[in-house]
């Protein structure tokens, strides 16, 4: 006797109090609040502002707990809410020379003007694990220096004074940018539109798209030009105003990667660029960013077109992983109706086949 | 099993974070709401739209919902079906979204709904005029297996060059003897326009042609939209010598002796053993309550 | 109810609710552009200052906003409290180009240019067009036409009034174009009715 399935709300219902119980866990251990998450795994908190674009710490914080640490499913959270704000305007650019520098390094000179900023870097950690850690350490106080007040001059611009590097794209030619947010992707696309795409797009896709660049893939002799972290001020234009009003502070992270590039028809030998800026401290998603930025510049420098990364289409329309998880997850979901067409045809085939008279022979004759 | 509207209240909703009516903000369902009608203007063309994300993941009816959302009303009877039935868990989540966000009533009844959101299934019931049919679209693009690459593919829409698809279901019909596609099999609407109907199967491709109802198609992670109006000519692509044809089931549903459905496959035992039932679930036990009897009634 | 007489009349005279107002609106021009030649009826509390009609103005408040152009004819655009209305309750940008117009928006029927001269979208993309929005008196009499296409079961008729010049001629050349062309709205006192490009129009006998 078969019954209809019914009962799928009460089963929803009773699934999500099963995932709400195992969300908090061990009642006998201390609830995570908002504030840990903040303080002490902000470099998470940073992945999902950035991928989820959107500027929020404690929003992200929340998105964090509220997904059990699944860092796809909080930039998830964090882009649906993100979605239903108003739009109120655009910032100006923001100017990173001007940046309060926290960490700052060049792997193109020995020192530079600002000098060499380590920072709270994971770089030259020994990776062994840290009991002390373990049972809640106290840290030493650290140095601090008071902030330089002075612009830092970027790399790119020493370079540029030369003419070495080729210089940066004239904004001024399109003062209000895409945004892809608002507006349908249309390829090929303009830089600031594939910029904003890949500055939300998945660290890790992005990671592996950059790598392979390293290993032959489209291979772009890239060097860092400099990586710099820290908070920039964010400027909005009020009509009503005649000065631009100022917003308050984000941090960044800017990579700015200069590439060897010997020329083609289109321009000559020269250092080329590759830009990669992201919320918060997240060093690893803006070089790997500025990689493929320059690797997708291909057609714009008249290179061969040889490899994934170069090719804008591809990459840009995976690298998003709330769409890219949904998709493979959905999966998941009943897809009956259209297994059954499937198993008809292929009962039919078979016995077509077996029967060693079917049209197929018909049609070949 | 119909629920009444109620009063919107978003009350319970926390103050950290704040929704409108039917979740998607203004901005957003006008330029949705454009697109529509820029899709009903030209059948069967698909709309870009900046699609949003959505609080379902991409994939599970993101299009399908912002479809909805930006035309859902006080005064709407909304129905979701998934595979043809309104109890599978993802379109019981989906109207509970629309239920949260909006208050309208819902219904499992085709006949009473003004507005049905769907995955994968045409309802039974005939669809009458003033009911929107909403469809949730994976892939909108037809040719994208033959041609992965966007700009390859708006190309031959522009020009017309369908001929790669019809190759394909030549090559069908050379290896297979008959097109080997049963499912989001590809219509011409308005002999203009080759069009993914969205992974129905075929046998719900003869609804789509003159079918009283505006049918909309919203595919959320491809950000596309497209219509097609009431009364529109929407034929499935085929040959002279290969017409077109529907499956055709060899019994009729177990539990209703429904002879002209889509069945569904049950698996009753781990010996073969398994039945055939409508995969509408609203046009079964309407016929069930009609005094309609498949052999495991009777 | 004189808006006009109020100093700061473009403040006033939007949607009420303009949630439930737009919906209710847009589902009227939905259905319209989905059966086109039928008489939707249309419900709204909108007061803009003339001599733009209250149709006109809730279809704009529905559909337009800052990510959308608007055309103005003379005479709308000569009226700076028309202007402003537009520009408080949409935000759109007025724009002087016909053929970059989003929604152009026409008073004076009389008076318009060709439906050549607006946008027509690309064939890749047919959507990039202008939708008219056009202020007529009658939806009940005028020029009889004789409707055919998607959204019409057989065939419909639709009077309309007044009727831009050398209308038969030039829809045909809308339809010509396919999928590139315009689309029209068109906003009686408390109803609308649409012509999609994908309508054929024949002017009835008699």
């Amino acid at each position: 006797m078969y019954v209809a399935v019914k009962g799928g709300e009460t089963a929803i219902d009773n699934a999500h109090r099963l995932l709400a119980d195992r969300r908090r866990g061990n009642r006998d251990v201390a609830e995570l609040g908002l504030d840990h998450i903040m303080e002490q795994l902000s470099q998470a908190v940073d992945r999902v502002m950035s991928e989820g674009a959107l500027y929020d710490r404690e929003l992200a914080a929340l998105a964090i707990k509220q997904a059990r640490g699944d860092m796809i499913e909080a930039i998830f959270l964090a882009r649906a809410y993100r979605t239903t704000l108003p739009r109120f305007g655009y910032t100006n650019p923001v100017d990173t020379a001007a940046m309060q520098v926290e960490r700052r390094i060049s792997a193109c000179f020995k020192d530079l003007p600002g000098g060499q900023l380590l920072g709270p870097t994971f770089d030259y950690t020994h990776r062994l694990l840290d009991p002390g850690l373990a049972e809640g350490a106290t840290p030493e106080t650290p140095e601090t220096r008071a902030p330089e007040q002075a612009r830092m001059m970027r790399v790119s611009d020493f370079l540029g004074q030369e003419g070495l590097l080729e210089p940066a794209p004239d904004g001024s030619a399109k003062p209000v940018p895409d945004d892809i947010a608002r507006t349908p992707m249309t390829y090929p696309l303009d830089r600031d539109a594939r910029l904003q795409a890949l500055a939300r797009g998945d660290e890790g896709f992005l990671l592996s798209m950059a790598y392979s660049t390293q290993r032959g893939y489209a291979r772009s002799h890239p060097f860092a030009g400099e990586i710099r972290i820290g908070e920039v001020e964010l400027e909005l234009e009020v009509p009503e105003l005649d000065f631009a009003a100022p917003l308050g502070r984000i941090q960044v992270t800017e990579c700015q990667m200069v590439n060897q590039f010997q020329g083609s028809a289109k321009a000559p030998p020269q250092f080329t660029r590759g830009y990669g800026l992201v919320f918060g401290q997240a060093e690893r998603k803006a070089m790997a960013m500025s990689l493929v930025d320059r690797s997708l510049r291909a057609t714009e420098l008249g290179e061969d077109l040889v490899a994934p990364a170069q090719d804008e289409e591809f990459v840009i329309a995976h690298a998003d992983n709330v769409q890219a998880t949904g998709f493979v997850e959905h999966l998941k979901l009943p897809h009956y109706v259209d297994f059954q067409s499937e198993l008809d045809l292929v009962r039919r085939l078979r016995a077509e086949a077996a029967a060693g008279t079917g049209e197929a022979r018909e049609a070949a004759e | 099993m119909n629920t009444e509207a109620r009063a919107f209240d978003w009350a319970e909703a926390p103050a950290i974070a704040t929704y409108n009516f039917a979740y998607l903000d203004e901005q957003s369902k006008r330029m949705i709401r454009r697109a529509i009608l820029k899709g009903i203007a030209v059948p069967g063309y698909q709309v870009p739209f900046a699609s949003r994300e959505m609080p379902m993941p991409y994939g599970w009816g993101t299009g399908g919902v912002q479809v909805t959302a930006s035309i859902i009303g006080p005064d709407d009877t909304l129905k979701v079906i998934d595979q043809g039935a309104d109890d599978t868990t993802n379109a019981i989540s989906i109207r509970k979204f629309f239920q949260r966000t909006t208050g309208v009533r819902t219904t499992t009844a085709t006949t009473e709904a003004s507005i049905i959101q769907t995955r994968h299934r045409i309802p039974e019931t005939p669809l009458t005029a003033g009911q929107v049919l909403v469809y949730q679209v994976p892939i909108p693009e037809p040719l994208r297996f033959l041609e992965p690459r966007e700009t390859e593919t708006r190309t031959m829409h522009a020009l017309e060059e369908y001929g790669v698809m019809h190759v394909k279901l030549y090559e069908d019909i050379a290896r297979h003897g008959h097109i080997a596609t049963t499912y989001a099999y590809p219509v011409m609407v308005q002999g203009r326009y080759v069009t993914d109907p969205s992974p129905t199967p075929k046998f719900d491709n003869p609804k789509m042609d003159q079918c009283p109802a505006l049918q909309l198609f919203g595919a959320g992670r491809e950000m596309r939209i497209y219509a097609i109006p009431p009364w529109t000519e929407v034929t499935s692509l085929d040959f002279e010598d290969h017409p077109f044809a529907v499956q055709a089931f060899d019994r009729p549903c177990a539990l209703c002796g429904a002879d002209d459905v889509f069945l569904d496959e049950v698996i009753m035992d781990d010996q073969g053993g398994r039945m055939f039932v409508c995969s509408d679930t609203d046009h079964c036990n309407g016929r069930q309550q009609a005094g309609h009897a498949g052999e495991q009634e009777t | 109810m004189q808006p006009s007489l109020r100093p700061e009349s473009f403040l006033e005279g939007g949607f009420a609710d303009p949630v439930l107002g737009g919906q209710a609106v847009f589902r009227c021009i939905m259905q319209a552009m989905a059966e086109p030649g039928t008489v939707q009826p249309i419900s709204h509390d909108l007061q803009p200052p003339e001599p733009m009609t209250a149709t006109m103005a809730a279809i704009a408040a529905t559909l337009c906003d800052a990510d959308t152009s608007i055309w103005l004819d003379a005479t709308l655009a000569a009226n700076a409290q028309v202007v402003k209305w537009l520009g408080f309750h949409t935000g759109a940008p007025v724009t002087p180009r016909a053929d970059q117009a989003t929604f152009a928006l026409v008073g004076d029927i009389g008076a318009m240019p060709a439906l050549a001269d607006f946008a027509q979208g690309t064939d890749s993309y047919p959507d990039r067009s202008s939708t008219l929005v056009l202020a007529v008196e009658h939806l009940d009499r005028g020029m009889a036409l004789d409707l055919s296409g998607p959204g019409i079961r057989d065939s419909r008729t639709l009077r309309f009034a007044p009727v831009p010049s050398d209308f038969i001629a030039q829809w045909a050349a809308n339809g010509a174009r396919f999928p590139r062309g315009v689309d029209l709205i068109l906003a009686a006192p408390g109803a609308v009715a649409c012509l999609p490009r994908s309508t054929r129009v024949r002017q009835e006998e008699g």
